[in-house]
């Protein structure tokens, strides 16, 4: 069974997103690292990006799939996660700790609206399956 | 949307947390603990593959070798009872119709094995090129009622062979015994595989695959003896070079292109393609199978472009992470004049050059 944290809002495409003033940090869900399987490579956004909301950052790759990573909230790129370059396997060991992939200082919380709460996630899932 | 073809074990894959996936056509599992966790499991110990998928056909009759003869590249006049032989048929333009195993049950009785997407192209074929006025054959396609079992790795012997009533380390590699009793199933027992590894191939009635699937892995708990799917056969195979029909092979690339002169044999006689083939051969091929590492980051897959200068110069076939070297590497095909080891390359990847170099194969030899 994947993982859902209580105090995660989530996207459709299965990033999580952790909110503290008004940065978001964002990673990608128990459910989807467990869906790709082996993560070998991560292209991570460079810090000072500018981005739109479900904007396509770069991508996670695991053996046999090549995947988009998108971020659910405007803003500016202010951290990465520089450990994924050489330990992309984080994702999958620690995908709400180790493995998060950037933080975004955002330009308009209120995009956080349109996430999904933990149990709204957990439905969403059940449904793919 | 077309309904899933399912192989004879499909209904025990998720007690064995199989993750099933559109292989192709085939409700086939992908992989069950994971890929790399899975390729080290055989590499190091021994796995169990369901390659029920595959393609089976009999053909029989007088004129059966004279007839295989004709439509190989291989030389199958060579073969003996009890041995097995890789070889393609080509079109007559050189290209590759399928890339298969010829097994000699008897004089007159030989086994094809075929890739499971190309049954009804191979079929197609040998109709096609059987004169029934000249040979006296028969074709048959026993697909559907025979399953196929591989257990490959370096524990594969000691785990199969107290299941056996037949000393399997009397099979060499590419031979075989057919009416083997395994754990009571009657099976053609064959010391092949996919995986670059030792290993047998066991082909039995699709009534009696699972009885034989779960009979193996409980002889093979004491050995560490996993079910593999089928992510990790090909990675496993992509290290050990061997060729996969539809990226290293296909109708447009030739035996000869993808490095396969040994199973192209022009001293036997004709055979179809053979002509074109020749011609390959004394001028040259423009093309030419290398495999190469990334330099820099970043992860190559089959149908990235590959780059010279900013000039295009070919393509990946196949590219990976590999398990068992820990780096990105890949396979290509790729313009005859940069094909040395040592050349750089850049691999168009999302818009982008990334170096690779061009090294060794196999990436893992044994």
């Amino acid at each position: 069974m994947a993982e859902v944290r209580e105090e995660l809002k989530y996207s459709k495409d299965h990033e999580w997103v952790i909110v503290e003033g008004k940065r978001a940090k964002i990673g990608i869900s128990d459910y989807a690292q467990d869906s790709l399987g082996d993560i070998v490579f991560i292209e991570l956004p460079e810090v000072g990006r500018e981005i739109t909301a479900n904007e396509n950052i770069g991508v996670v790759e695991s053996v046999k799939a090549v995947s988009d990573i998108y971020i659910p909230v405007s803003g500016t790129v202010v951290e990465v996660n520089e450990a994924l370059e050489d330990s992309p396997e984080l994702i999958n060991e620690s995908p709400y700790d180790e493995g998060w992939i950037c933080i975004i200082e955002m330009s308009d919380s209120s995009e956080l609206e349109q996430l999904l709460s933990a149990k709204e996630y957990d439905g969403f899932t059940k449904e793919e399956e | 949307m077309q309904e899933l073809r399912e192989t004879p074990l499909f209904p025990i894959y998720k007690q064995y947390g199989a993750k099933v996936i559109d292989f192709g056509g085939w409700a086939l599992p992908v992989q069950f603990q994971g890929i790399i966790e899975e390729h080290q499991q055989v590499r190091e110990h021994a796995g169990l593959f369901d390659v029920s998928h595959m393609g089976q056909i009999l053909v029989t009759g007088k004129d059966a070798e004279r007839f295989l003869q004709y439509i190989s590249t291989n030389d199958i006049s060579k073969l003996t009872d009890n041995q097995a032989m890789y070889t393609f048929f080509c079109y007559e333009d050189g290209g590759t119709v399928d890339d298969l195993l010829i097994y000699r049950l008897s004089e007159e009785r030989y086994m094809l094995v075929v890739n499971a997407a190309n049954i009804e192209k191979d079929l197609e074929w040998l109709h096609k090129q059987h004169r029934a006025d000249t040979w006296e054959v028969s074709i048959n396609d026993i697909s559907e009622e025979t399953a196929l079992l591989a257990i490959q790795g370096p524990k594969s012997l000691e785990i199969l062979q107290p299941l056996a009533n037949y000393d399997l380390a009397q099979i060499k590699r590419f031979r075989f015994v057919e009416q083997v009793n395994v754990a009571g199933v009657e099976a053609l027992v064959s010391r092949t595989g996919y995986t670059g590894e030792d290993g047998f191939e066991l082909y039995i009635a699709a009534k009696d695959a699972i009885t034989l699937w779960e009979a193996i892995l409980d002889a093979g708990k004491a050995h560490e003896l996993a079910p593999i799917g089928l992510g990790a056969r090909d990675t496993l195979r992509f290290e050990a070079k061997l060729p996969l029909y539809g990226q290293e092979l296909n109708k447009d690339i030739s035996p000869l292109e993808a490095g396969l002169d040994y199973f192209v044999k022009f001293d036997k006689g004709d055979f179809v393609g053979r002509g074109a083939l020749l011609q390959q051969k004394q001028t040259g091929v423009e093309r030419k199978l290398i495999g190469f590492e990334m330099v820099e980051r970043g992860v190559p897959r089959a149908g990235y472009h590959v780059y010279n200068d900013g000039k295009q110069i070919g393509t990946v076939t196949t590219g990976s992470f590999s398990p068992t070297l820990k780096k990105n590497i890949g396979l290509a095909l790729v313009g005859v004049h940069y094909a040395d080891i040592g050349q750089e390359l850049d691999i168009e990847i999302r818009n982008k050059y990334v170096k690779a170099r061009i090294i060794e194969t196999p990436f893992l030899s044994k």
